[in-house]
Formats: structure tokens, sequence, C-alpha cells
């Protein structure tokens, strides 16, 4: 009975696991070696840093980042100070002040990450009507994870022939149903790394992702260690109830 | 081998004494987790109910901290997840132990009901310990329901869509009925506060029908694999050292999975939209529940032909209601086969034909899981409607049949001496093997 419930337990694990379907007209992102990959994987924070600039100089001027705070830069590997002076390039508005009056002012390590945007609105107007989303969990909210975010990166291509594109369309490998309103950024602009890597399309969009993986999860880290001291502990502790257990039905035949 | 004696206070704590002798909560421990006679040849399947009552805990503990800090609101629900899992101290952790604890809650109760299924345990004189049991149930798909809106993510808000508008294809009432479960003309805030409120309430609810469960299972006692009654002590143990401990093993083995999903994939049984903020404007292209919902939801989409009189084109029960009919049907058939099964034998082992209904139960449950993860289109629509017409066949036919056709293998006399050698006697069960009387 137990061989049975096993292979119907594979079934479903089969069944329930497999992807509930890919969207239509979309190719499946090819899988990447990340370094946040496995029961060890770490983030690679020289990566995650340049991919911070890669959003700070180019994915900023259309895409928020509303749930990471300049704060949180700090588990990425930035000083204080650093993290202060990332801020400072922002300005927000605040208020009001004693007089009822708003004011601008510069960000500080506890503002979260000021939209170019006002509103939603202005992003649409600003983008042909389409709403560039918010990256804070793009890695976790679509599935394929980094993987397809790296691939749609990297995924703009001319169309294929016969293919019509509306004026302000793009066509992309990997995004459902091909045509978006974002143009080929990572072709269009380009960054000067601080640490004299070269910005290549592809060096570029893979930076930005282990940034926007990082965004995504930062408790990553934190939680894989916490995770193999608790499954190493319960391990130690299964082995020993199982044999305390095998001690106490030790004089029970059966 | 047991603690404490026959008969008067065996405690020599005198503060125990003092409580035992006004209200002996004590002494009923010692009785019912002390001594409580087992019977002696449980398998890992009698590890489920503790499992099961584990996880309720978790359940309980880790939402108390979650209502802590989230904000039941339309504009704030979303991001105050997000600040539990950002900011909140082990927020992330709490988190993904009360998201994945719903997965695991549901696998350990599924088990639970399965091993039932197999093994009798709805049979006389168990019936109300099942009701109570198909009642937690029920509870507890409301409460994951209401929990999964919570955080306001696209599943969230287009899930409950789906589910409450269910309630429109009740003939007259219908409409009005959704509109009172929304507070409103569309899922909105007073949906979702009040989801929260029950969400809040409905775990204690169960704990308290879980309380009735256990109560009545120490009137009946605990069913076995053979399904035969104890004849006498030797034929049981008492619950503690030798289910306790075992209950400690089967629980370290099922806190070690847990805790895989937890900290290496804790996003691996839900859905990449969730992640994306409610939107009423724009609809996934895929509204899929949760994995533990999908043999239901598949059963609701299997109906897709409006039943009504033949040749006459009158139409009694619209397509819609039907498959909302079959849905809960197929749950609240189970409060009823302690009747349906007419046969006197409760374990599936000495059931030759039952058995293999039984496991085809279980493979149409499984397929009926995958058809509903799928858009129901082509040739899954059949296959589900195939696997619905199974699972109510196997409870409403079946059941009352076999118990009236099939002939069980002879069933061993007690439960220490598992075979039955008489003359003409049918063929031994599978595996069994003489084995001298066993004294404990
Ligand atoms: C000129 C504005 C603009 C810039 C700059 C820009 N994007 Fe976009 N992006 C958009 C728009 C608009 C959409 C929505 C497209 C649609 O839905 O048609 C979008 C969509 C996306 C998506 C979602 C794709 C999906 O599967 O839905 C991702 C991921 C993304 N952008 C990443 C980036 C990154 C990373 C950068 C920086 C390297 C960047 N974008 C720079 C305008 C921009
Ligand atoms: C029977 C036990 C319970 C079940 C099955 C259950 C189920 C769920 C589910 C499926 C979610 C959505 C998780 C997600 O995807 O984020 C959720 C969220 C939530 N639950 Fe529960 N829950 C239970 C008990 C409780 C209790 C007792 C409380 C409060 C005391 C509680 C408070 C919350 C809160 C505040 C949320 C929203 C935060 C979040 O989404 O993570 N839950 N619950």
């Amino acid at each position: 009975m137990w061989k049975r419930a096993c292979v119907l337990a594979a079934l479903a694990c089969v069944a329930l696991g497999g992807p509930a379907s890919a969207s239509e007209g979309a190719t499946h992102p090819p899988a990447q070696d990340w370094e946040f990959n496995g029961l060890f994987g770490t983030f690679d924070l020289a990566s995650a840093q340049r991919g911070l600039q890669v959003y700070e100089q180019i994915c900023h001027a259309c895409h928020s980042l509303n749930h990471v705070a300049y704060r949180h830069l700090g588990e990425l590997g930035f000083n204080e100070d650093e993290v202060a002076a990332i801020a400072a390039n922002y300005q927000l508005s605040d208020g009001p002040d004693e007089n009822g009056e708003m004011f601008d002012r510069p960000a500080e390590g506890s503002d979260f990450f000021v939209p170019f945007f006002a509103n939603e609105e202005a992003a649409r107007a600003g983008n042909g009507g389409a709403y560039p989303p918010d990256l804070s969990l793009i890695v976790k909210a679509r599935s394929g994870g980094a993987d397809y975010i790296y691939a749609f990166l990297t995924g703009f291509e001319e169309p294929p022939d016969g293919e019509e594109l509306p004026a302000g369309r793009y066509w992309n490998e990997y995004f459902p149903g091909h045509q978006l309103a974002m143009p080929n950024i990572l072709d269009v602009n380009t960054v000067e790394y601080t640490d004299g890597t070269e910005p290549t399309h592809a060096q570029m969009a893979w930076d930005v992702t282990n940034f926007l993986a990082w965004a995504a999860e930062p408790q990553m880290m934190e939680r894989k260690q916490m995770g193999l001291k608790v499954v190493l502990f319960l391990l130690v502790f299964t082995a020993l109830m199982y044999a305390v257990k095998r001690k106490v039905w030790a004089n029970v035949h059966h | 081998m047991a603690h404490g004696s026959s008969g008067g206070t065996p405690f020599k704590n005198p503060v125990v004494r003092w409580v035992d002798s006004r209200l002996p909560i004590f002494s009923m421990m010692v009785k019912e987790y002390g001594q409580f006679p087992a019977p002696r040849n449980f398998n890992y399947f009698w590890n489920f109910g503790a499992l099961a009552m584990i996880v309720l805990m978790v359940m309980i503990v880790t939402g108390l901290f979650l209502s802590m800090h989230y904000t039941a609101h339309v504009d704030y629900a979303f991001n105050s997840v997000e600040r539990i899992m950002r900011d909140v101290n082990f927020g992330w952790l709490m988190r993904y132990i009360h998201a994945n604890g719903a997965s695991m809650f549901f696998v350990v109760v599924f088990i639970h009901i399965f091993r039932g299924l197999y093994y009798g345990s709805y049979k006389k004189p168990r019936e109300l310990l099942w009701i109570f049991g198909v009642i937690i149930l029920l509870l507890m798909m409301a409460t994951a329901f209401m929990g999964y809106v919570l955080p306001w993510g696209q599943m969230s808000f287009w899930g409950a869509t789906v589910i409450t508008n269910l309630f429109s294809a009740i003939p007259l009432v219908g409409d009005e009925i959704v509109t009172w479960l929304w507070g409103g003309f569309s899922v909105d805030n007073p949906t979702l506060n009040r989801f929260f409120s029950l969400h809040f309430l409905l775990p204690f609810v169960i704990v308290g029908v879980v309380f009735l469960h256990v109560a009545a299972l120490h009137i009946t006692g605990s069913n076995n694999p053979k399904g035969i009654e104890p004849k006498g002590p030797q034929d049981t143990l008492p619950f503690h050292p030798y289910y306790t401990i075992k209950d400690m093993f089967g629980s370290g083995v099922f806190m070690i999975i847990f805790a895989m999903f937890v900290f290496f994939a804790p996003n691996y049984l839900g859905h990449a939209d969730n992640y994306i903020p409610a939107n009423p404007l724009v609809t996934p292209a895929h509204i899929v529940p949760e994995w533990y919902f999908l043999p239901f939801y598949a059963m609701l989409r299997a109906i897709t032909f409006n039943i009504g009189i033949p040749f006459t084109g009158v139409t009694i029960i619209e397509a819609k209601l039907g498959g909302v009919i079959t849905m809960f049907g197929s749950i609240i058939v189970l409060f009823f086969i302690s009747w349906l099964d007419t046969s006197p034998v409760r374990s599936a082992r000495y059931r030759p034909i039952y058995k293999w209904c039984m496991w085809l139960l279980v493979l149409a449950v499984v397929v009926l899981g995958y058809c509903g993860s799928q858009p129901a289109e082509g040739l899954l629509v059949v296959v589900a409607q195939i696997c619905t017409f199974y699972y109510f066949l196997h409870f409403l036919v079946l059941m009352p049949l076999l118990g009236k056709l099939e002939r069980p293998l002879p069933l061993p006399r007690s439960i220490s001496e598992p075979v039955l050698r008489e003359p003409g006697a049918g063929p031994l069960p599978a595996g069994a093997t003489a084995k001298p009387m066993e004294k404990s």
C-alpha cells in the first residue's frame, strides 16, 4: 500500500507542480546560473550594486521601486554615508510645515525610493498609455522569476516578417503576446560602471536582474542561513526521536 | 508502564493534588493522554491527526503576529504585507510559515481523511466523530479562502470575485445574496474587512470543533489498520510513551518537510500573480485557486451542460448552478457515508474490490487537481467530467452496492492474533504470517 501511495503522491506532485499553463505566444525563458540559486545561494552583491546603478540611471525614468527604502541599501553592502549620498540625489515633496506649506527636500535614508512620475496617470501619459509596473516585486510577480526578467531584457528583436508594429510598440521574444510599450532601452542608453566593468547590453541586463532579485526578496540570505540551522537541528532531533522510539517499542512485538 | 493509579489522586506535588481534587484536569490528562489505551497496530497514517493539531496551533500563533501588523484596507493591505516581509522583525518568517502552513494543513488533513476512508473509520460507532471531521474540513476551506484574499494581490481579488459570484447561481435570490456577501456591488473594502474579521474568528471555531472531534474519539477509541475492535489489554498499548514518542518522530519528519518549503521554496506553492497588487480593471490570463482547491474547482467547471427534462427543452438546473451543487455536494456527501457504506467490514485490507475503488478515487481526485490547474478546454473537460462522475459513483453507488456484493477476506480474530486459519476459510490476507499470541 505504501508503494501505491508513493506513486500517487509523485503523480500529484507532477500534476500540481506543473506550470499552470504557460502564457500563449511567448517563449519559455532559458534557465540561468544565478549565484542566488540553490540551498546555499547568496546574492552577488557586486553585480547587484552595479544593477542599482542601471536601475537609477535607466529604469528609474519610467519604473518606480515603491517597496524599497534607501536605508534597505545597507543590506546590499553600502555604508551609511553612501546610503545618505544615494538618497540625497532625489527630491521629494514633504509637509505641511508650521505655516501649512508643502516644501521640497532631498530624500533621506528612511524614505522610500522616490518615483520619477508622481502617479500612475502621469506614468501612463509618459508611456503612450501603458503603465510601467513597479519593479520592487517584479521578480516574484512573474512566473520564471529572474530567468524571465533577464530573458525579457535581452529579448527585444525585430518583429517577424509580415508583422506590423503600431507606433510606440516594440517586439519581445519572451513577453506574453510579444508586443509591448517598453523600448529596447538597454540598446539606447548605457551607464558608466564605477567599478570599470564593461557595460554591454547583456552585462547591464544581468546586473539589474540581480539587483531586482535582491529588491524582491531582501531577506533571502538571512532566510537560507536560518533554514540550514533549522533543518540541521530538526534532522538531529528527528534522528534522536527515532532512536528513542525504537528503544521504547523494543519490547513490543508487532 | 502507565503513570498514575486507579482511584484517588496519584500526584505527589501538593499544588497539583490541591488543584486535582477540586478540578481533576491532571487526572484527565493522565487518563486521556497517558493511559488512553490505543490499538497496538497503528501504522504511520495514525500520525496525521497529531500533525494537524500541530499545524493548527502554528497557524494561530503566526496568524496572531501577522494580524498585529496587517492593515485590512484595500489601499494598505498589499503594502502592509510587504512591510511585514521587509521591516517587521522576522515578519518574513511569520508570513512564510503562515502561507506554507495553510498548504501543509491541507496536505495533512487530506491524508488524514484518506486514512479514515481506507480503514473505515467513519463506520459505527464513529459516525459523529467523522461528521465533526467533515465540519472541520469545511471550516478550514472557508478560513483558507478568506485568508488568501487578505494580501490583496491579483489572485486574492479575482479568486474572491469568482468564488463569491458562485452564489449568484442560486435561483431568485442569488444576486441579492452576492451583494450581501460583498457588502457592496463588487469585491471591495467592505469585503476585505469582513473577510479579515472572519478569517480571525474561524480558526478559533475550528479549535472548538477539534475539541469535540477529540472528545468523541476518546469515547469510541481509535480505529486501526485491521478495522476490528480491541478485545482486551493484549490488543492495546498505553498512549504514553508508545504513541507520544511515535508522534514526536512523525512530527520531526513533518517539520523537516515544512521547513524545506518555508526556508528554501517559500513561493513554490503560491502564484506569481499574487505579488501584483489587486487591480479590478485587469483580469489575469488564468484565474486559478490555491492547489488544495483545484479538485473542487475542476468539479465546478466540469458541469458544462444544463440539466433538464429530456426532449422537452425544459431546463431545471442551469450549468452554473449544477457546477456549484456538484462542488459543494462533493463535500456534503461525506457527511452521509457512514450510512451509505453497507459493508460490516471496516478496513479496505479485507475488502478486495473496495480497495481498488479506493485507489481509483484517489487517482480521480489527483487528476481532477490537474484539470483544475489548466484552462477548462478540450479533452480536459471530458476527463474532469469522467473523474467527477467516478467521485460521486464511488460514494453514492459503489459504497452501498459493494457492501452487499463483495465477499470480504476473513477477518483476524483479534488485533494481536492476526491470522484466522479455519478449514474452508478464504485466502490469507496478503503479507500476513502466523505469529504467536503476544502479551504486553
Ligand atoms: C521609457 C520608459 C521605460 C524605461 C526606461 C524602462 N521601461 Fe520597462 N517598461 C516600460 C513600459 C511602458 C512597460 C509596460 C509595457 C507594456 O505593458 O506594454 C514596461 C515593462 C517592463 C517590465 C514588465 C514586463 C512584463 O512581463 O510585464 C519589466 C520587467 C521592465 N519593464 C523592466 C525594465 C528595466 C529593468 C528597465 C531598466 C533597464 C526598464 N524596464 C526601463 C517602460 C520603460
Ligand atoms: C485554520 C487556520 C488558518 C488558515 C488555514 C489560514 C490561512 C491563511 C492563508 C492561506 C493566508 C494567505 C497567505 C498569503 O498568501 O499571504 C492567510 C493570511 C493571513 N492570516 Fe491566516 N490562516 C489561519 C489562521 C489565522 C489566524 C488564527 C489568524 C489571526 C489570529 C490569521 C491571520 C492572518 C493574517 C493577518 C493574514 C494576512 C497576512 C498574509 O497574507 O500573510 N490566520 N491565512
